[in-house]
């Protein structure tokens, strides 16, 4: 008889413990890296702080740790009202990529990406960053025209971008049915080889990890439930565990921010949506890439541990529930079973929705606000994943310089105003 | 029988018919009735499966949709990745193999029919066991339409595992009497083999009828395998019963280790023995029913181990009259064996502190460390969820105004509790919709005597240092264990979500249903906190796994989305056409002749419409008929330019804009009567446009008189085309005066045309000569092949979309949503002159005038001309200002929208915004491709007939 | 899915419906009088309350015809529907100081 009594290691494991089977071991669907040993203090908030962040998703992580590290300020909290990273950052489907139409755009999204190229070393944390490669599928000659001439514009812009004929598409994903008996045939596809997809509790836990290691504090079950703003200039913020004064403020809420602005008397022009996403079961490799299709509206990659990962579409009404309908799910199974017939028998095990903010002209606003030292970065809508370490980056230097990053300049409330709109619903309408 | 752990006497498998099935590539027999992991079980085959992380063997460990364990891909009759053994009824044929990690997607297409079915009720009861039976009948006889689902083939649920009596008889007789009672009633509706898996707003409940997957490769092909229900209830009540749960202690996850109830399940349901000899690992009274019963059937009953100090006096009787022993105070600590467990270490477990332990041997171990209630799908209702410190779980709270849980699923764990419980939540449903339930005489169980309290235990102790929970496995199917758990909370996480996606526990097929309570108490144990202040993990539908294609059902290929034809669509199709989607319709495309390119067939027909005579469908055009005194009012102020001074007879084109004064449409008004006017819209805008139409009318201005109606399929429409075309248009309308002065351009007659009611507008989207001729669309097909007999003396042709646009672009006639994205006004387009100044006001109007759209560097719709006019720039090509390209980013003056081969012009050009487009005319700028720069000439857009003389001639 | 009570035809699917977003957005009575910051807060700026929300749907696959709603954004449930022009009807459990609000009677 063995047992672990019997051979016991100094630092046993359940797999050196026991006996393996006679079967090889599985691995496959458990590729996972660890977590480290620690990850965060669980501090008390203190009563003032050079800088509040609000909210503690993926954004406002990524604000502080640049803050710390470009801009030296680590005298800040991080107030989240449930647990970190909890909202949008454990809801996305973690497609990243930076082929967007126009030059404002590309700039934020392609400084994001490269930033992204070596977030794992900066974070000293496995992000399992995986440059697979986007494929955006057309289906009609206008979705053609569109999408070269976001090649076009990608490649004048140095992002790298091909467009690619359906047996193109093919190759890079031979899963895709491009047989031209379909309802919507593949005409073709865009094809961003440095796109891809990172895990996102590890990406926010990278950037939580080292924020707390600056000595920020990560402060969660705290809602701001009000702003404390005196002759036009914010002073502070109420929460469920008290006043905390600061020195600026920086709201990165996501879906709650026209909640938080209402606080300061701002009106954004924001409508919160839910957008449901799900996955399949741990399935053996079919799927090399990330294929999105506005016109069949898919989008689907094939994760680290083998699942599916699917986003759907945006529910049609306002709602902050974290909850869509069923019949948006269903919608994008047909959807994906007409690109995908080799998914019929995949099963949906787990759907989920977010709260995503959109903007009328579907990117975001980023920058200062009528409040002083009060900033906004809000309105990312579906793509807020990806711009993570770019805004992060972005949003750090506005608050810290109290000016615009030049990156995100474009991305004013004003715009609304002039009109200089930056319209990314050709590239954004399922945009993830 | 060669099937040696088949116990006599018991179970509801049909012994008369022997099934064939193969797991792991060995052979082996069943039974109707069996589920893969019975037979398996009744082979003696418990090693399943290895797990996914550490490769260690797993068994079978519950009998139901919450193993965490048994995980098989089935590959014959079709591939299907992970199911659980415990719900796939076994088949003749059925070929399967365990499954550590990743399960397969056949690489064949799935050619199973899937569907979906729309019901409502005003009572959904989910779960056909004891509650919901009872809830069922006392229902139904008031005359309450009522559906009842059940995910097994079977009704009875837990009774099926069980040898409770009602009325002194098995309860299996107390269930087909009241099943024979509701299948005699109209109303109700019973549904087997149907899993509800979401609970969604204003009482749609999804459920998953699995129709012939238990037959095999013999399901009849005709039949759909699987269907999703769409209930609508006005009340629901879950009668979902209860998961066992185990207890964590080392090495607790061997084959052989199960729970006890389940245990119960496969001797009562299946006639399968788990094993010859067995311990029983307790921590509740629950486990004492499945000793006996075993034990009766031949199992040795090895020791049953009590965590709890007292024993009720019952249950040492019975134990005692069949000679079992119990342990009472102690605990199960750890386990032996490979492939199977041989032997559990036992010890006392006072106050916290482990005795000596002591090994019993046995094949099976038993565990029950308590009861949660199946609360998925109340939860998904938004039903709060109460921690019951008296049982360890979490159990439904206040029910909802239109769902309530009954039975065990709301924590009541007695048959006579959960028949009641089923009753009195009939009650309150019908009551809750102004009904009025039904006393039903309830049968009486055999006495039981009152249930001893639980001992809440989540873990036992790793009884050896610098061991604490590697061993001890809380996620079995995520190989997660109570150290994982612990790990996590050490490195300062404090909220189970966090936990779970640390650990990634209840992140797999089985939805943490055996592992999400129990890691919510280690978590609280290691915090030191109450678990009702931690909570549990957000339970998130689906309940269950359900395959794509059954969610998918009818919706794929030609049904994913309608495909709209016109009346001329067959004519199109024989004679060859490529069609291109536009929205939902198929429009030709070009027709090609025999050996002709697609460039060649472009350049004939637009030489046939510039020289002699085509015509084209152009029924697709969206069409809105306006009618109403203020007609003319309200198109005032939705076109740019003025409609109200349209007389009567005559054709204005319009354009209009987005509030932000951006282009969304154009077409063509024409005015039919004094308060009636027909609009064309875009192919593709159709919809959109009546859309917004009527938005401003209802919304804004509903003191408007004007009634909106889209007409577009009452219609076909054909243009005609080409110098050619008054000859061929006089020749089938022997009654109108095609004269030029008669019929001028912008104006519309009706009139006859091939004998059919038509009418005929002279418009022009080709800068010809031209006519559009509208006529009923049933007659549509009669007038085309008028038509085209007509025109055959002047060579005339059809032409598709593709020629139609290089005929327009030639005139720079723009197509909204091609030379426009959302961003240009109709001054970009150079359409200034459709922007009516007399107007005060107009949607978007006010628009003009923000800063953005004061800037002289606004891009304009300008033509360009390659240098090289045999280069054909792509669409899209992005334009600058040098010959070189510099580095990026480039700076990017526009784009071009359009590019053609012109027949007319004997070369190539191209349509583009180009930024202070208006100005460059005559510059030179340049195309990047492929990292040369193609030349280009600015020019005026329009590039043939600027005067429009053949248009007006 | 919801059922959503058109106030034609009764409870009706979701997908019958389009969305219309905020009600009470009234087109300015002279957009010319306002100033450009003014003209944007009616073109794109809309309330996003979480919580009662007064908006607008279509019953486009039915009788084609708007109305009002209010719905709670968070339950996402139906408090009422009531015609176009009407005005906002209070609901007992709406938070105070909807700006909006001018109201009194509740058309359920």
């Amino acid at each position: 008889m063995i047992g672990p009594r019997d051979n016991a290691p100094a630092r046993p494991s359940p797999t050196t413990t026991l006996n393996r089977a006679s079967r090889p071991s599985a691995g496959p669907g458990d590729a996972l890296p660890d977590h480290p040993d620690f990850l965060w203090r669980n501090p008390d908030p203190k009563p003032s702080y050079d800088v509040v962040v609000v909210g503690g998703g993926g954004h406002g992580l990524a604000t502080a740790y640049y803050l710390a590290k470009n801009h030296g300020v680590t005298n800040i909290a991080v107030l989240e009202k449930g647990w970190l990273a909890g909202g949008n950052m454990a809801r996305n489907t973690t497609i990243i990529r930076s082929n967007y139409l126009w030059d404002e755009s590309s700039g934020i999204y392609e400084h994001s990406l490269k930033l992204w190229e070596t977030l794992e070393e900066d974070l000293d944390y496995p992000i399992l960053f995986s440059q697979r490669g986007v494929l955006n599928l057309a289906h009609s000659l206008q979705d053609i025209r569109d999408s070269k001439r976001r090649v076009y514009a990608n490649q004048l812009n140095g992002i790298d971008a091909e467009w690619l004929e359906p047996e193109e598409v093919a190759k890079v994903c031979p899963i895709v049915n491009i047989s031209p008996d379909v309802r919507y045939p593949v005409l073709g596809a865009t094809y961003q080889p440095r796109a891809g997809i990172a895990k996102h509790d590890y990406v926010a836990w990278g950037f939580a990890r080292k924020a707390d290691a600056y000595g920020i504090d990560l402060i969660q079950d705290c809602e701001v439930t009000g702003l404390d703003i005196v002759d036009g200039r914010v002073r502070g913020v109420r929460t469920t565990r008290g006043d905390i004064a600061a020195g600026k403020v920086a709201l990165a809420a996501a879906g709650h921010s026209s909640v938080l602005a209402a606080m300061a008397g701002l009106r954004l022009p924001l409508q919160s949506h839910p957008l449901q996403a799900l996955v399949s079961e741990l399935l053996e490799p079919v799927h090399p890439t990330v294929v999105m299709s506005n016109a069949v509206h898919v989008y689907v990659s094939q994760a680290h541990k083998g699942e599916l990962v699917m986003g759907a579409g945006i529910d049609s009404y306002n709602g902050y529930g974290q909850r869509g309908a069923f019949h948006i799910l269903e919608r994008q199974m047909a959807a994906a079973l007409e690109l995908f017939p080799v998914f019929a028998r995949a099963h949906m095990l787990r759907t989920w929705a977010g709260i995503v903010d959109t903007t009328p002209d579907a990117s975001p606003i980023v920058g200062l606000t009528p409040v002083e030292n009060l900033y906004l970065n809000c309105g990312w809508g579906t793509g807020g994943f990806k711009a993570t370490p770019g805004v992060g980056w972005c949003f750090a230097h506005t608050v810290a310089t109290g000016e615009p990053h030049p990156y995100n300049a474009p991305f004013t409330l004003d715009r609304f105003t002039t009109g200089a709109l930056v319209d990314e619903h050709g590239a954004a309408a399922v945009a993830h | 029988m060669n099937t040696p752990f088949r116990a006599p006497g018991h179970g509801h498998v049909d012994r008369d018919t022997t099934l064939s099935f193969t797991f792991d590539g060995t052979a082996y027999t069943g039974h109707p009735g069996d589920t893969l992991a019975s037979a398996l079980l009744a082979n003696g085959v418990h090693h399943v499966a290895d797990s996914i992380k550490h490769g260690r063997p797993r068994g079978v460990l519950a009998a139901g949709a919450e193993e965490p364990n048994a995980l098989v891909q089935i590959e014959a009759p079709f591939p299907e990745p992970m199911l659980t053994a415990t719900t796939v009824e076994l088949y003749d044929g059925l070929v399967a193999r365990g499954l550590s990690g990743q399960g397969r997607l056949s690489s064949e297409p799935d050619t199973a029919r899937y569907d979906t079915m729309h019901a409502h009720c005003d009572l959904l009861v989910v779960g056909a066991g004891p509650a919901g039976l009872a809830t069922t009948l006392a229902a139904a006889r008031s005359g309450a339409r009522v559906i009842l689902v059940d995910e097994l083939p079977q009704p009875g649920g837990s009774l099926l595992g069980s040898q409770e009596l009602l009325e002194g008889a098995p309860a299996k007789a107390w269930v087909d009497e009241v099943v024979a009672e509701l299948d005699g009633l109209a109303d109700v509706r019973i549904l087997q083999r149907t899993t509800a898996f979401g609970h969604y707003d204003d009482g749609l409940v999804l459920a998953l009828e699995k129709r012939t997957d238990h037959l095999g490769a013999a399901a009849p092909p005709h039949v759909s395998r699987q269907r999703i229900w769409r209930i609508r209830a006005r009340q629901v009540v879950y009668a979902t019963g209860a998961y066992e749960r185990p207890v964590a202690f080392d090495d607790n996850d061997r084959p052989g280790i199960m729970l006890a109830g389940s245990a119960r399940t496969y001797l009562n349901r299946f006639g399968v023995l788990p094993g010859e000899q067995a311990v029983v690992f307790t921590t509740n009274d629950s486990a004492y029913p499945a000793a006996l019963e075993l034990a009766d059937a031949g199992v040795r009953i090895a020791a049953v181990i009590d965590a709890r100090e007292e024993v009720p006096e019952h249950w040492r009787t019975a134990c005692d009259e069949r000679g079992i022993g119990i342990r009472a105070g102690h605990v199960v600590t750890g386990t032996s064996g490979i492939e199977r467990v041989t032997r559990a270490h036992v010890a006392p477990f006072g106050h916290g502190d482990l005795g000596e332990r002591q090994g019993i041997d046995c094949d099976l171990l038993l565990v029950s460390g308590g009861w949660n209630p199946a609360v998925a799908l109340f939860s998904q209702a938004r039903g709060t969820l109460r921690y019951d410190a008296g049982i360890g779980a979490f159990v439904p709270g206040e029910a909802l105004r239109t769902v309530r849980a009954a039975g065990s699923a709301d924590g009541t764990f007695t048959l006579s509790g959960c028949l009641a419980d089923g009753v009195d939540a009939a009650w309150q449903a019908l009551s809750a919709i102004s009904r009025t339930g039904q006393m039903i005489a309830l049968p009486t169980p055999a006495p039981l005597p009152e249930a001893a309290p639980t001992r809440v235990l989540w873990r036992v102790p790793s009884p050896q240092e610098g061991l604490d929970g590697v061993l001890q496995f809380v996620d079995l199917q995520r190989d997660a264990t109570v150290s994982d758990v612990l790990r996590a909370t050490g490195a300062g996480l404090r909220s189970v979500e966090h936990v779970k996606r640390y650990t990634t526990i209840g992140t797999a097929h089985d939805q943490g249903r055996t592992s999400g309570v129990m890691t919510s108490g280690i978590v609280a144990e290691a915090l030191g906190v109450d678990v009702a202040d931690l909570g549990t993990m957000r339970l998130r539908p689906p309940a269950v796994p359900v395959a794509f294609a059954a969610l998918a059902g009818r919706n794929r290929g030609e049904l994913f989305d309608p495909v709209r034809v016109t009346a001329l669509h067959p004519w199109h199709v024989e004679q060859g056409a490529l069609f291109e989607d536009v929205g939902q319709w198929k429009r030709p495309w070009y027709y090609p002749r025999p050996g002709e390119t697609m460039d060649e067939s472009v350049l004939r027909e637009c030489r046939a419409a510039r020289t002699g005579v085509a015509m084209m469908d152009g029924s697709t055009l969206g069409k809105i008929n306006v009618q109403g005194p203020d007609a003319g009012v309200l198109l005032d102020r939705l076109y740019t330019n003025l409609m109200s001074t349209l007389k009567v007879g005559r054709v204005r084109y319009g354009v209009m804009c987005g509030v932000d004064g951006m282009a969304i449409d154009d077409g063509t008004v024409i005015r039919v009567a004094e308060q009636e006017f027909l609009l064309t819209t875009t192919t593709g805008n159709a919809a959109k446009i009546l859309e917004w139409m009527e938005e401003w009318l209802q919304t804004e201005w509903p003191d408007l008189r004007v009634h909106l109606t889209s007409v577009t399929e009452h219609w076909v429409t054909i243009p005609l085309v080409g110098p050619r075309s008054r000859d061929v248009l006089a020749l089938v309308a022997p009654d109108l005066d095609v004269d030029n002065d008669a019929f001028p351009f912008m104006s519309w007659k009706d009139t006859t045309v091939a004998g059919v009611a038509a009418r005929v507008c002279r418009i022009s989207f080709s800068g010809e000569l031209a006519y559009e001729i509208n006529v009923p669309a049933w007659y549509g097909i009669t007038v085309w092949k008028a038509l085209y007999t007509a025109g055959s003396e002047f060579g005339l042709t059809t032409y598709g979309t593709e020629t139609m646009h290089v005929l327009r672009a030639e005139k720079a006639y723009p197509i909204i949503g091609q030379d426009t994205d959302g961003t240009i006004t109709p001054q970009d387009l150079g359409m200034s002159w459709v922007v009516s100044k007399k107007k005060p006001d107009f949607v978007g109007k006010r628009s003009f005038t923000r800063a953005e759209n004061q800037r002289d560097d606004r891009k304009q719709l300008v033509g360009l001309l390659p240098v090289d006019e045999r280069v054909l720039l792509p669409e899209g090509a992005q334009i600058i200002a040098t010959s070189d390209i510099p580095a990026p980013p480039v700076p990017m003056l526009g784009h071009v929208t359009s590019s053609y081969r012109s027949d007319a012009l004997q070369r190539t050009f191209a349509l583009a915004l180009v930024r202070s487009g208006t100005r460059r005319i005559g510059e030179t700028l340049y195309v990047p491709l492929d990292g040369r720069t193609v030349p280009v000439t600015v020019t005026d857009p329009v590039l043939f007939d600027k005067e429009g003389a053949r248009r007006d001639g | 899915m919801q059922l959503i009570a058109c106030p034609w035809c009764g409870e009706r699917e979701e997908i019958e419906f389009h969305y219309g977003g905020e009600a009470h957005i009234a087109y300015p009575e002279d957009p010319y009088a306002l100033d450009d910051e003014q003209w944007a807060q009616y073109v794109f700026f809309r309330d996003n309350p979480k919580g009662p929300f007064a908006e607008r749907w279509v019953h486009s696959a039915g009788c084609r015809r708007w109305f009002n709603a209010l719905r709670d954004t968070v339950t996402h449930e139906f408090l009422t529907v009531y015609g176009i022009g009407a005005e906002r009807p209070s609901h007992t459990s709406t938070a105070p100081a909807a700006p909006r609000a001018k109201g009194q009677e509740a058309s359920r």
